[in-house]
Formats: C-alpha cells, sequence, structure tokens
C-alpha cells in the first residue's frame, strides 16, 4: 500500500470515531475525495518541477502517532524562546501539551483548534472561517483539511493589542516510528486587532518526521498580523507549510520566514486582498547546505486598488542544496495603483548547489508599479581578502560577509528575541562564534 | 622585521615581481615608487598574502619567520597590515563591528583575551578623534557610500586601531585632497614608533612631504632598480620615471 491509499484508508477509519460538526465532517469529506482524485503532485507539475517528492511519499509513516515519549523541559528549552514573555501553544506528536503551554482565554483566544471544533461556543467562528481561506484543488492542503483535527487557533477581538508573541510550537518524538502530522492553525484578527506570532516546527528523534501544516489567518479592516517562521528543525525532518493570508481594508500582514534545517521544505504563502489599501510583507532568509531543500513559492493577489506587496528573498545555499523561489503577483483590473516589489537575492556557495528562481507576474491593470529582480551570485573574493587583511580568519570572514547579504531581512522583525535568536542560528549554521550584532 | 631577498611571484601564471631584495627595519619608513604596472600593489599583495600570489622564488620573512604559506589571516595576527588602494564596500556591516571583529579575532589569533567592551569603545573614540572621524559614521556600512578621503580615512583608522608591526600603505594617497593628506599623513605619523615600521607605496612626492621617508625604492619591472634617502623622492618628481627607465 502507497502513502497515498495508506491515508485514504485511514482517513475512513477515523470517520467513524470522531464527531465533529456536520459542516466540517462535509468539508473533510470532500477534501479527501479531492486527495484520493489527485493524489501527491510530482515533477511533471509547473509548480512542483524543481521540487520532487519521490522520497518524502515513499515513506511509510505512522498517521496516528500513539506513543508519545514524556518530554522533559531540558528537551524543549533549546527550541522555545525565554528571553522574550509569550504565550505558548505546545504540541508533542499532535497532542497539545498543557505543561509546556500558556494559553488565554481573557479578552481573547489563545487556545487549541480542538476546542473550537469540538465546543459550541466557536461553532459560529469556525464556520465563518475554517477551509475558507485555502485552496481546495491543493492535494497537501485537502490532505491536511480531511486530517487536521489539532493547532493553534487564535482569536484576537476588536482593537486588542496583544501584550505578548504568542509561541506555536510543535514537537515531533517519533518512538521508532516515523511520524506524519498534520497541524491546522487558525487565526483570526478582528478590526485593528494586532498580534505577533512565532511558529516553529521540531523534531526532537533520528526518525523520519513529514509535517504537512495549513495554517488560515484572517486580518479584518486596520489589523495587524505579525508572523515568524523559523525553520530549523532537524535533518530527517520535512515540512511542507502552507499558509493562507485574507486581507480586508487597511490590514498589514507580515510573514518572515527563516529556512535553516530539514531535509526538505516546501513553503506556499499566499495573501488574498479583499478590500483596498492593504499591505503584505513577506521575507525569508533560506541558509542551506548538504542535501538540503528549500522551496518558496509565494502568490499575492491584488484584487482590489491602492495596495501594496513587498517581498524579499534572501538566499545562500552551500553542497549540493537546492532553492527554489517562485513569487507569483496577480493584479487584477480592479487593482489599479497597485504598488508590488519583488526581489529575490541568491548566493551559491559551492559549485554543486543550485537555485531555480522566477517570477511571475500577471498583470492585468494598467496603472500599476511592478518592480521585480533576481540574483544569484557568489562571495566577493576581494572582500574576503580585505576582511582577512584585517585577521578574520577566512571561516569567520565568509561568515561575516554571508551574514551581511542577508541582514537587511531582519531589520523588519519587531521583536528582539527573535532578532538574536536568528542571528545565533545563523552563527551556528555557518559555525562561527560571531556575535552578529550590526 | 621586513627581510625580503630575491623574491619572485606570479598571478595567474604570470611572473609580476622578479628578484625583490628589500630589508625593513623597526622604526624605519621606506618609500616605494614606481610607474604603473612595475609591480608595486602586487608586492604589498604578496606580503599581506593574497592566495592567488603565487611565491615561485625568494624568501619572504617576517621578523624571523618565513610567512609565504601563512594565510592573509594569519599575517595580520603577526602584525602584518595592507591599506588597500580601493578599500572594498561591504554592505550590512558596519564600521564598529567590522572593527571590533577584527579586533577580536586578530586577539583570538594572537592567543589574547577578547578586548572588554569598554576597553573597546574608549579606544575607538579616542582613535576616531585621532583621525576626525564623526562617531556617526562607526555605525555606518563599511565603505559603503563613503567618499574617496574617507574610505582612507576609514583604512587609517583600522591601521590605528589594531597597531600592526608593519603597516603598507597602498597608494593611500590617491584620490586625497590635500586637507584629507594632512590628516591622513598626521593619523600616521602619530603612530611611528620605534617598534614598528611602515612601508608607502606611491606614485607621488605629495604624501612623502607628510610622511618623511628614510628609504626610497624605484620600481621597475619587478625589480628594485635604485634606493636612495628621501632626496630621491624629489629627484623622480623632478626628472619624472623615464629618467630611471633610460638608466637601465
Amino acid at each position: 500500500m502507497d502513502l497515498q491509499e495508506k491515508l485514504v484508508a485511514s482517513y475512513m477509519a477515523q470517520t467513524s470515531s470522531t464527531e465533529d460538526l456536520s459542516a466540517i465532517a462535509k468539508i473533510r469529506s470532500s477534501a479527501i475525495e479531492t486527495f484520493e482524485q489527485q493524489g501527491f503532485p510530482t515533477k511533471k507539475m509547473e509548480e512542483w518541477k524543481y521540487t520532487p517528492l519521490n522520497k518524502l511519499v515513499k515513506t511509510d509513516y505512522t498517521v496516528f502517532p500513539k506513543k508519545t515519549k514524556n518530554l522533559t523541559l531540558d528537551d524543549v528549552q533549546p527550541y522555545i524562546l525565554h528571553d522574550v514573555d509569550t504565550y505558548k501553544i505546545v504540541f508533542v506528536d499532535g497532542v497539545y501539551s498543557a505543561f509546556l503551554s500558556e494559553t488565554t482565554h481573557e479578552g481573547m483566544d489563545v487556545c487549541l483548534m480542538s476546542a473550537a471544533l469540538s465546543q459550541p461556543k466557536y461553532r459560529k467562528v469556525i464556520e465563518t472561517y475554517f477551509d475558507t481561506a485555502t485552496d481546495s484543488e491543493d492535494s497537501f492542503t485537502a490532505l491536511n483539511t480531511a486530517f487536521g483535527r489539532e493547532g493553534a487557533f487564535i482569536h484576537i477581538p476588536k482593537k486588542k493589542v496583544v501584550e505578548k508573541p504568542i509561541q506555536i510550537i510543535h514537537f515531533s518524538t517519533g518512538v521508532n516510528q516515523n511520524l506524519m502530522l498534520q497541524p491546522r492553525n487558525l487565526i483570526v484578527a478582528d478590526q485593528q486587532a494586532e498580534v505577533q506570532i512565532i511558529e516553529r516546527h521540531q523534531s526532537l528523534s533520528d526518525t523520519e518526521v513529514f509535517t504537512n501544516v495549513v495554517t488560515e489567518i484572517f486580518t479584518h479592516k486596520g489589523a495587524q498580523v505579525d508572523y515568524y517562521k523559523i525553520q530549523n528543525d532537524h535533518e530527517e525532518a520535512s515540512l511542507v507549510d502552507s499558509t493562507y493570508i485574507v486581507q480586508q481594508k487597511h490590514s498589514h500582514a507580515k510573514v518572515h520566514t527563516f529556512s535553516f534545517g530539514s531535509r526538505f521544505v516546501r513553503n506556499n504563502l499566499h495573501f488574498y486582498h479583499k478590500d483596498e489599501a492593504i499591505q503584505s510583507t513577506m521575507k525569508g532568509i533560506t541558509l542551506v547546505e548538504g542535501k538540503q531543500l528549500v522551496d518558496h513559492h509565494t502568490l499575492v493577489h491584488h484584487a482590489h486598488p491602492n495596495s501594496e506587496s513587498h517581498q524579499e528573498y534572501k538566499g545562500i545555499y552551500d553542497g549540493q542544496a537546492t532553492g527554489v523561489f517562485n513569487g507569483k503577483i496577480v493584479v487584477e483590473q480592479e487593482a489599479q495603483k497597485t504598488n508590488a516589489f519583488q526581489q529575490n537575492n541568491n548566493i551559491l556557495m559551492s559549485d554543486k548547489a543550485t537555485i531555480n528562481t522566477k517570477p511571475q507576474l500577471e498583470i492585468f491593470a494598467d496603472d500599476v508599479r511592478c518592480t521585480h529582480g533576481c540574483t544569484i551570485g557568489q562571495l566577493d573574493e576581494t572582500a574576503l581578502f580585505y576582511l582577512q587583511t584585517r585577521g578574520i580568519p577566512q571561516k569567520e570572514a565568509r561568515a561575516l560577509l554571508t551574514y551581511a547579504f542577508a541582514n537587511n531581512v531582519l531589520a523588519s522583525v519587531t521583536i528582539p528575541a527573535v532578532k538574536m535568536r536568528i542571528n545565533a542560528l545563523i552563527a551556528k549554521k555557518l559555525g562561527v562564534n560571531l556575535g552578529f550584532n550590526l | 622585521m621586513l627581510s625580503i631577498d630575491n623574491l619572485h611571484a606570479q598571478v595567474e601564471g604570470k611572473g609580476i615581481l622578479k628578484g625583490i631584495n628589500l630589508d625593513v627595519k623597526p622604526g624605519e619608513v621606506h618609500a616605494i615608487m614606481g610607474p604603473n604596472g612595475s609591480g608595486k600593489s602586487t608586492l604589498s599583495t604578496v606580503i599581506a598574502g593574497h592566495e592567488d600570489y603565487e611565491v615561485t622564488d625568494g624568501t619572504l620573512l617576517f621578523q624571523g619567520s618565513d610567512i609565504s604559506d601563512l594565510s592573509a589571516d594569519e599575517r595580520a595576527h603577526l602584525g602584518v597590515f595592507l591599506s588597500f588602494q580601493y578599500p572594498v564596500e561591504i554592505p550590512g556591516v558596519t564600521v564598529t563591528n567590522f572593527i571590533k571583529t577584527a579586533i577580536n579575532e586578530t586577539r583570538k589569533g594572537q592567543g589574547l583575551e577578547e578586548m572588554p567592551a569598554n576597553v573597546m569603545l574608549k579606544k575607538i573614540k579616542e582613535k576616531a578623534k585621532l583621525l576626525s572621524i564623526d562617531t556617526q559614521f562607526l555605525s555606518r556600512s563599511l565603505n559603503e557610500g563613503f567618499s574617496g578621503g574617507e574610505k582612507k580615512r576609514n583604512e587609517i583608522f583600522q591601521l590605528a586601531m589594531l597597531e600592526p608591526k608593519l603597516a603598507i600603505l597602498d597608494e593611500t594617497d590617491s584620490g586625497l585632497d590635500i586637507d584629507a593628506l594632512r590628516v591622513v599623513a598626521n593619523g600616521v605619523n602619530t603612530l611611528r614608533s620605534k617598534d614598528n615600521a611602515i612601508i608607502v607605496i606611491t606614485h607621488y612626492q605629495r604624501l612623502l612631504d607628510y610622511i618623511v621617508p628614510d628609504f626610497v625604492h624605484v620600481l621597475h619591472e619587478g625589480k628594485i632598480v635604485k634606493s636612495g634617502g628621501k632626496e630621491l623622492a624629489l629627484e623622480l618628481e623632478e626628472k619624472g620615471y623615464d629618467w630611471i627607465k633610460q638608466a637601465m
């Protein structure tokens, strides 16, 4: 039985034992049908041309992990930000950990998807939002819709400015088994609400873990969502991350993606504009080596006038690593005065590293400003020599230049603890002990 | 301090230095002059340790040890400093962070502890003042958008911070107006001592009015063809390099 068949069969088995709202049950059964028909994407599909899934979907995963290893605080401490006070929604092998979490219902909901899906008081919210932002034809998303029962549910009411960031952390322990996890997050920021969120997936074992996560984010009028994805997972871990953001007037959604770890990462980051004067920001630093693959597929759908999107992705590829950047910007005819900016800069540190970069602009309006650019280069040898003559050894000099190449992406990070953590992760990844407090 | 004997070097298979002999002792200032393409910049690059420049013959001794197999950073740790003719722009690294990293990596290379932050700060302020460098300038990206004068002043600032034993100033005067030249030269002179040495590479006599050399050498086609005291620079200024070429 291949993975697709196994997943479909597992779905059939689980539906008899769970109770969903009838509306949700309908969405799920339609989703599993989509997945059953489409199966996993193949390299023949344009969107997956440079991102082979063969190895990933030929592995046998446990779909419903049974044994959860008891984690101690020491096991998880390194992956949680401590130098800032935060709310925490923590899962271990897909199961909520009350011990590690700090949720709230005071003046807002920072809690669990499972609670939102099962408790009557959330019924209206769930029916209004659940699976309404997604691309229902995307087979990974459909698969998650069919299976996803747990994750973060965050609802920030009107004008509420959340005073501290929220960390969403999914740990996996995979005791003697390969795991497939399908977390599902739903985030709703009502009018003028403001929230900062940090998301992380972390495997704590050497077994193969495949996470297929879907996050839906709704930013209502004037709301601000500041989202950070720290992707520094174990080398046996793989991630398909699909994030769908629906924006209303004057809202600003900002997503930073830091991809340093994992064997395989595919990010689908979609912004949909439902009104005028919207800002969408997406930034990323990718720093990989060995046989790692990181794929960023972004989509900004400008459907109304006077909106802006700003994307800036920096990639550094060493060893035999592969990168993909596909930035799609759609500007509908109605979306006059759109200002869309896209930049993708890459450095190849070795002869065997690869980057496939493609801007994809579909513009139907005539009064717009769309700029895009991509570069592929190498570290400047003269600069390296210059640094070395100042006593900075080659490894440190390369690290400094690499950091300098990427660090303007960090200027828009608003949580100092995140910035410090990213600096530290970059230094660690480059094998140097430099402060980088530039 | 620096002892060069019959040094031959090539880059990309092309021989550029063809038997250099040069002896620099502590406390001395040597000027190396010569027409374009004579090998002046190659000599400084070879001493500093660029890996693309290969020493094919002769010896390169620094404080009695052969340094020809050492990397540029290892030579820097021993006390060799090269002020670049064209300092490299490095966006994203501030002057301050760069100098801190350079000092602490050098100290690490010398087996010393990192310099305490307050000592570093005090030193940065003191040396910035010496070179009339505004503190705002220190938080800018290294050399990015700097004027020619600012770049050179920044080179000498690094020299002042790192306090090397041997400083090679490669065409430090190019791109400087007379005021900037005076500031830079004054900075260099303040750093002169009986323990360190300076090699000034220049086309023109002008800089040598301010940094007065003990010896002047003329480089031509990869060899030192004439050496003398500071009056040799004046003679060159007057007669031009053709005089040397003809004498050959």
